[in-house]
């Protein structure tokens, strides 16, 4: 029965040919990804009809309707408000942020001291865009510049006091000067910190360990409001009067501690998802236990935790908002108090103006970060590369 | 008998001149050792002398323990009573002493656990660098010479999640060799791999041997055990249930579960 010959040899090897159009080109990408099915359809055109209500609004708001020039009030007023745009007028008054730029970068930074903050964001800028950039050489002078040498050049030159320098006290600074200060000194401090907790966590050594959970349980288990608030508050209570600690370094401290306990399960999830056999083989090489950590596990657990790690400093940088309720004028703060202290500039528009504005900001540096995360995950990814 | 094995006795090429065994050299020295997970009783009254030179192969069926002895004397399991005395160094909590054993005992893992972060490369001078504090260029040589030796010096600069199974393996036999092991264990090195790169696994491990190596092997690949050993140990139940060379064991069992085991793999 030749239909039911099971006996069949290729006599000639299939060649690979081309895809079908239905599978390359924008027509297949919009097929995939916009009209794959009858609720993707309608999901795409809600959200194309969405976006044609709202973004002409936004955007009228933000630049076609908004007033950019000005020298006070006046300017973004309308002839019943007792200015000169016409009745029913809505847009960004930008002359208001232009005008109190300084304030919002500097706080109340002595004006002819200015310099001192702009040279230390030259020096850090310096140092951290070769830092982030991997084919620049010399990372580990540039790491140690950055991570241990930046900090005492940072508190020379914006603290002064020294080399001839006039002192400038901490209540003085503000704005994104703090906002930076404190995500700087947060990041850099909670890293280790976390690195050590978790590692204290899953310590053999049972007071290591107990250590471990008691601070990371207790940090964790109370807001960042209270922790700020007992730095600020209750600590002049405990300390012998007449001894003072600076309060931008209350919070720092506060911050700092804050945000390495959640670091520390952030990193303490990735060392688990590190498998047995890496330990085995660093342990059957005869690797020390800080070689094995250092070497083979943590680089491992790191790359693995980076979304959750950036997830942190993104928290934490927005959190430096909440110095406000210590009185410590981070951006969102000077923002917020030349809104509502700064009569030349009193119009409806002001808020919305400078919410917006503070948002932008804050807005790029969390966005700056998060893209920057997801390039060294696709640059560190060497486990599948094929 | 045939043996249903991968990679028969007969495709295994060994010049057994080369091979000798040392009668007074002790390598491995276990006496009266016992091991606990817990209440669980998982090697009872372990003996086992290796003098410096032997090819042993350890089998038996799964959960009768022959893992956990094999890492004992290296340390990755703690052993509760008994004596571990290997290259005349008896292992104890004494972390000093134990990462002195491991230097000189290589360890080769069924799932290979080469290190993914780090090229073929690094992962072979890694150990050398920062353990015996070679300089990085001569740890470099020695590396690619052992690459070389197990074939695949090309991938020096490669990842491991670039290669297939079986040069993964050898290069895992590589970063062992590399920090001039005086023993090597093996815990079944071809389990995890296709039937086509057992053999090239299995050959290196060859070359091993007739290089004078002391081995110890858990494995199934019967081939091998018949033509390499020189004596093969069964266990069963946490404990050796009978050793023989590997003529005798296989062709003359003495167990009663010895005859089940191999009546089971051997066809």
């Amino acid at each position: 029965m030749q239909e039911h010959d099971l006996s069949w040899v290729r006599t000639e090897m299939a060649l690979a040919q081309a895809a079908p159009s239905s599978q390359v080109g924008a027509g297949a990408w919009m097929r995939k990804n916009l009209f794959a099915s009858p609720f993707d359809t309608a999901l795409t055109i809600l959200a194309a009809l969405a976006l044609a209500w709202a973004l002409p609004q936004i955007l009228n708001w933000l630049f076609f309707s908004a007033v950019w020039s000005g020298a006070d009030r006046t300017a973004c007023l309308t002839t019943e408000q007792g200015g000169s745009l016409p009745a029913g007028w809505t847009g960004a008054c930008w002359p208001f942020v232009e005008a109190r730029l300084g304030y919002f970068t500097f706080g109340r930074y002595p004006l002819e001291e200015r310099w001192r903050v702009i040279l230390c964001g030259v020096i850090f800028l310096a140092l951290l865009v070769p830092l982030l950039t991997p084919r620049i050489p010399f990372k580990r002078l540039n790491a140690i510049l950055f991570f241990a040498v930046f900090p005492f050049i940072a508190f020379f030159l914006l603290l002064g006091g020294y080399f001839g320098l006039p002192y400038v006290e901490t209540p003085l600074w503000g704005g994104l000067l703090v906002t930076l200060v404190i995500s700087y000194v947060g990041i850099v401090t909670s890293l280790p910190l976390g690195i050590i907790l978790a590692l204290g966590r899953r310590s053999k050594m049972p007071i290591v360990k107990l250590l471990s959970v008691v601070f990371i349980e207790t940090v964790r288990g109370v807001p960042l409001v209270a922790v700020l608030f007992m730095a600020s508050f209750m600590l002049p209570l405990f300390v012998p009067p007449g001894m003072t600690f600076d309060k931008l370094l209350r919070a720092l401290i506060g911050v700092a501690l804050f945000s390495s306990a959640y670091m520390a399960e952030v990193i303490r999830g990735g060392l688990q998802a590190i498998p047995k056999g890496q330990y085995e083989g660093a342990d059957s090489l005869g690797l020390g236990y800080w070689q094995k950590m250092g070497l083979i596990v943590m680089p491992q657990a790191l790359k693995l935790v980076i979304p959750g790690i950036v997830n942190t400093f993104i928290g934490l940088f927005k959190d430096t908002t909440l110095v406000l309720i210590i009185s410590l004028f981070d951006l969102l703060g000077t923002v917020k108090q030349s809104i509502s202290g700064d009569p030349t500039w009193a119009t409806p528009q002001t808020a919305k103006t400078g919410y917006v504005f503070a948002a932008a900001v804050f807005w790029i540096f969390c966005f700056g970060m998060s893209r920057y995360s997801q390039y060294m995950e696709r640059r560190l990814d060497t486990g599948h590369r094929k | 008998m045939a043996i249903e094995n991968a990679v028969s006795a007969e495709e295994i090429k060994v010049d057994a001149k080369k091979m000798h065994v040392s009668d007074t050299d002790v390598a491995i020295d276990i006496v009266g050792m016992h091991k606990w997970y817990g209440e669980f009783h998982v090697l009872k009254d372990i003996n086992l002398r290796v003098m410096r030179g032997e090819r042993i192969v350890i089998c038996g069926p799964s959960g009768s323990g022959k893992s956990t002895m094999i890492r004992c004397i290296n340390r990755l399991e703690e052993h509760q009573k008994g004596k571990i005395i290997v290259d005349g160094k008896e292992l104890t909590n004494d972390l000093k002493k134990i990462d002195e054993v491991r230097r000189e005992v290589g360890m080769v893992f069924q799932h290979f656990n080469l290190f993914p972060h780090l090229t073929i490369l690094e992962n072979c001078t890694l150990a050398p660098i920062w353990v015996r504090k070679t300089p990085k260029k001569q740890a470099e040589e020695i590396a690619m010479h052992f690459l070389k030796r197990v074939k695949i010096p090309e991938q020096a600069n490669k990842y491991p999640g670039q290669l297939s199974g079986g040069q993964q393996q050898r290069v895992a036999i590589a970063r062992s060799l590399c920090m001039n092991p005086r023993i090597m264990l093996f815990d079944e090195p071809t389990s995890a791999l296709d039937p086509e790169m057992i053999k090239e696994v299995l050959e290196t491990m060859v070359g091993l041997a007739e290089e004078g190596m002391t081995m110890l092997c858990v494995t199934h690949e019967m081939g091998f055990a018949r033509k390499v050993a020189n004596r093969v140990i069964f266990m069963d139940q946490g404990q050796i249930v009978e050793q023989n060379t590997p003529v005798e064991f296989f062709d003359h069992p003495r167990h009663e579960r010895t005859k089940l085991f191999l009546s089971q793999i051997l066809h």
